[in-house]
């Protein structure tokens, strides 16, 4: 009974000792909890954002480009970039071989790029992914591997306006074109935003937005796109066809010098990720020199209208057909006889156009030359253009002196005869040109007198309707043309059998609206002259054009017109058959050439 | 709710033998064996338990876990049926045929996370250390309830071998934490059979001097694991890894916490172990220390609510063995917190009752079981 006692109080004793020692420990337990939860607890949580919370850079929406009635031909759409951290994505990662399969590289070649960047924190793995692919390679859930999201920038037109648009770099800067020219105006500000990310450093949820990304602006060209289409085609019809190495298409209106159409070929396909352009990537139309040859005599006989020497019925004889000019003979086709100013067009005579020259004051036509911008820049501030070469003062030599007034000993590009060509079809007014939709150019310069310009213009007239340019006629409309075919310089001197094939045309006459430049380069085939070659060209894009801008036919007299059913009845200033076909053909655009 | 619990605690504090009117009022409860203060508090812990799983598993962890538990309340009121002189009388033989399991284990096991602790019974896993844990208290008091006490010589020496024995077999699986439970479960029958402070004392001191020793047999991993406590920056990617994350989960919940569902360190997989041994980690980092202190305070409250049943059990087997069960879930719960926030080496305890798993919540409703028969078979009238 006594031992029992004890024995109990023992135990009691025991139980408060134990009791006090539990209370203790769960003091400290209560203690260490203080100390994280409220002592630490500014740090822990840093620790714990640093562990999850991310800065991540918002890429901003490249801005479109577009036609001037709206059509897209450049546009941005998202993908989804791969990337690594090669700390925590070794080479030795067990799903590394399925990683690389859906990225479509060989194993190998990824654990050799794994193992040479292994102490940075950031690699390309892959870049510009379809996005059902990304979504896949995140499945794998391979620690390390990580998506970005990118823009990446498609050309609904393809090749058919790649050479004006340019082409933007992985990193979505303009490397080219209207791309580059405008680069700060399409890109817009990247935005930062603060991001939650799991361990496998995907992220998980947006926390907040430090600074929204301002979307680029979007860039209305002045192209037509129907027009540019059309160019197009015809080019490169016209290029196959004659075996040529290649050719440039520009259409300007007048009034405002905007470009409507720009076209070369050898083209590119803007969209291929290949690469491989080479030179195909140029401009041509803005950045390759050619002397112009007999297309440029319209302005000789306009400098000689002006001068007051020659009236448009002044006669110059042009037999025998050659001239020769210190010890150097210049020869026409055959022999023309008795040629007024309009008929001098017409034949393209360049003993003709000597004999004018001789009679006019020395410096003439080369200021004219001056006056309509040839060597000097269009305004169109398209990267990489040429300005051409003029001389400044009138060369010493006779012969170059002469041959000035017939297109050689100056070149231009195909741009820059363009515009001078406005000044004969806007009654002497030569806007400067613009790549975007204006309403009216920036500059304008009276750069002919505007009676010669209306007699100049007559005279081009006459000379589609039956002289060198009649392949470029449009049925129920009057158009006006120069036609040229200047050899190629070669060396020092020119090559036997390579042409420069143009045609410059105007249309409509009666009430000028654009002019339609077609520059043929090395035509191979069966023809190499301006009129064979390029005149015809430049009649199915300004037909097709004049259609286009629903341009009412003015060479039909209006009893005719009511009878004549084959005069298209006016189309919607937009045609969609090219737009939707570019629509539905977004990646590979080629045409087919019927011949 | 944890106010009624401490009133309902003082109340039978005060007096210890239940009144007339008192068994009146729990006569249903009384019938059907039950505890209920006790079931309720298990109850409170188990179901914020489930929606910490939810929160910290994207599978359907929790429901899993729900399955467990109707499986281990189903044993607890079994358990709680059953009066205690029967426990007494099957003890031995069921601390010897665990005995003899445990040595199976350990030559046919099958070997999971490098341990060879599991039986595979085909439909279930089973890890007969769990049972050890129950079966070593039990085996003790049974060994102690019909000798001299406090326990001297002879008997203190089998009791050692009691302990001992098992201790080393589970050790060897290796499984360290359950091990330190069957040590502490044996040691807190020794302690509340009153052995005397010197034996304590010493045993405590030969401990500390055989530290080295002790270091010297640890497994690499153990070392590890006690570096890592020491100094857990030293390799914050690798085995410092799990406290780092876990102490950041705990500090950046705060005051209040973040909300159910709201953890980053738990929902963006950053806390390893979260559903299992770091489960404590989520309910702090979305609870907040007023939730931790909460659960604290209802933990405490069943572990005072077992010392009570021990405190007023009527013969020396319950006594220690209630003592014995609630002490050692303490040392359960204390080890596993003290892990989790930094105060103690990583040792791989679950916590209990709240982590996700099915033996060691099996386990523990058993002995809460065993702590309601106590309390419900008690003979009433004798005073």
């Amino acid at each position: 009974m006594k031992s029992s006692k004890k024995t109990k109080s023992l135990s009691v004793m025991r139980y408060r000792f134990i009791l006090g020692v539990m209370l203790l420990a769960a003091v400290a337990l209560s203690g260490r909890m203080v100390s994280l939860q409220v002592l630490d607890r500014d740090f822990l949580k840093q620790q714990g954002d640093a562990r999850t919370v991310r800065v991540e850079s918002v890429p901003a929406h490249r801005g479109m480009i577009l036609d001037r009635y709206g059509e897209p031909l450049a546009l941005s759409t998202p993908v989804q970039t791969v990337w690594a951290d090669p700390q925590t994505l070794s080479s030795e990662t067990s799903n590394l071989p399925a990683l690389a399969a859906l990225l479509e590289l060989p194993t190998e070649e990824l654990q050799a790029r794994l193992a040479r960047h292994a102490t940075r924190e950031f690699m390309y793995l892959k870049r510009r992914l379809d996005p059902d692919v990304a979504e896949q390679v995140q499945g794998l859930g391979i620690p390390g591997v990580h998506l970005m999201r990118e823009y990446r920038r498609y050309y609904p037109a393809g090749e058919v306006s790649a050479h004006v648009l340019g082409l933007t770099n992985i990193d979505d800067h303009g490397q080219e074109g209207v791309e580059l020219a405008y680069n700060e105006w399409l890109q817009g500000l990247p935005g930062k935003k603060r991001v939650m990310r799991d361990r496998l450093g995907r992220t998980i949820k947006d926390l907040e937005s430090i600074k929204e990304p301002r979307a680029g602006n979007h860039l209305h060209l002045s192209l037509d796109y129907a027009i540019q289409y059309l160019a197009y085609r015809e080019l490169k019809v016209a290029v196959q066809r004659n075996q040529a190495e290649s050719g440039s298409v520009v259409v300007l209106d007048v009034h405002t010098g905007e470009v409507l159409a720009m076209a070369n070929q050898p083209s590119f396909n803007p969209n291929s990720t290949i690469g491989g352009f080479q030179g195909n990537l140029r401009n041509r139309a803005v950045t390759d020199l050619f002397e112009p040859g007999s297309t440029i005599k319209p302005f000789s006989i306009a400098a000689a209208l002006e001068s007051g020497v020659f009236t448009p019925d002044a006669v110059i004889d042009t037999s025998p057909g050659r001239i020769t000019l210190a010890n150097y003979t210049i020869r026409d086709a055959r022999d023309y006889g008795k040629l007024d100013m309009a008929n001098l067009i017409e034949k393209s005579s360049n003993v003709g156009m000597i004999k004018l020259a001789q009679a006019l004051p020395p410096e003439k036509i080369l200021t004219t030359y001056q006056r309509l911008g040839l060597g000097m820049n269009t305004g169109s501030g398209f990267p990489g253009e040429r300005i051409g070469n003029l001389p400044s003062r009138l060369p010493n030599h006779p012969v170059e002196q002469a041959a000035l007034s017939y297109g050689y000993g100056l070149s231009v590009t195909a741009l820059q005869l363009a515009q001078a060509y406005t000044a004969i079809a806007a009654e002497g007014i030569m806007p400067s040109i613009s790549l975007l939709r204006v309403d009216k150019p920036a500059t304008r310069t009276q750069a002919l007198d505007p009676g010669v310009a209306r007699q100049v213009l007559m005279m081009m007239e006459a000379a589609v309707a039956e002289g060198t340019g009649t392949r470029a006629q449009v049925p129920g409309y009057r158009v006006a043309g120069k036609t040229g075919t200047a050899r190629k310089a070669s060396g020092g001197g020119y090559a036997e059998d390579k042409y420069i094939a143009s045609f410059v045309g105007i249309a409509p006459a009666s009430a000028p609206r654009f002019v339609v430049i077609v520059v043929i380069n090395d035509p191979q085939a069966d023809h190499y002259s301006g009129s064979r070659v390029a005149a015809p060209v430049a009649g199915q894009v300004m037909g097709g054009v004049l259609r286009l801008l629903n341009i009412m036919p003015d060479a039909i007299s209006p009893k005719e017109k009511e009878a004549a059913p084959g005069v298209p009845p006016a189309m919607p200033s937009q045609p969609s058959p090219p737009v939707q076909w570019v629509k539905n053909n977004v990646r590979t655009v080629s045409l087919e050439v019927s011949q | 709710m944890t106010m009624l619990g401490v009133t309902m605690w003082q109340h039978n504090f005060a007096s210890p033998l239940t009144s007339m009117q008192d068994q009146r009022r729990r006569s249903v409860w009384q019938k059907l064996h039950i505890d209920w203060p006790l079931l309720l508090a298990l109850m409170i812990v188990i179901g914020v338990s489930l929606l910490s799983l939810y929160s910290s598993s994207d599978s359907n962890l929790w429901l899993k876990q729900v399955v467990h538990l109707c499986l281990a309340l189903c044993l607890m009121f079994l358990c709680a049926q059953i009066p205690i002189h029967y426990y007494k009388l099957v003890t031995p033989w069921v601390f010897v045929a665990t005995l003899l399991l445990l040595i199976t284990v350990l030559v046919i096991g099958y070997t999971g996370h490098g341990a060879r602790r599991w039986i595979n019974l085909g439909f279930m896993r089973f890890q007969p250390a769990e049972t050890m844990k129950l079966m070593v208290p039990m085996m003790l008091c049974w060994y102690l309830s019909d000798r001299a006490l406090p326990p001297r010589g002879k008997v203190l020496l089998i009791a050692g071998v009691i302990i001992m024995v098992p201790f080393l077999l589970v050790a060897k699986q290796p499984d360290l934490g359950t091990a330190l439970l069957i040590i502490a479960s044996g040691a807190f029958v020794l302690l509340l059979a009153g052995i005397s402070w010197k034996f304590v004392g010493s045993v405590l001191g030969l401990a500390a001097l055989s530290a080295p020793v002790l270091w010297y047999l640890m497994h690499g991993y153990q070392r590890q694991r006690v570096l890592t406590f020491l100094n857990p920056e030293s390799d914050p990617l690798g085995s410092g890894y799990h406290i780092i994350q876990s102490k950041i989960a705990i500090g950046s919940g705060g005051w209040f916490g973040k909300g159910w569902g709201n953890g980053t360190q738990s929902n963006l997989d950053f806390l390893p172990e979260r559903s299992t041994d770091f489960v404590f980690a989520v309910f702090s980092e979305e609870f907040g220390l007023l939730g931790i202190l909460c659960l604290l305070l209802v933990y405490l409250f069943i572990i005072f609510r077992g010392l009570t049943i021990g405190a007023q059990a009527q013969d020396t087997f319950s006594r220690l063995l209630a003592g014995s069960i609630s002490l050692t879930f303490f040392v359960y719960l204390f080890v596993n917190i003290g892990m989790v926030t930094g105060l103690l080496p990583v040792v791989g305890l679950p916590m209990p009752l709240f982590s996700y798993g099915g033996s060691s919540m099996v386990t523990l409703l058993a002995g809460f079981g065993i702590l309601m028969s106590i309390r419900t078979h008690r003979k009433l009238l004798t005073s």
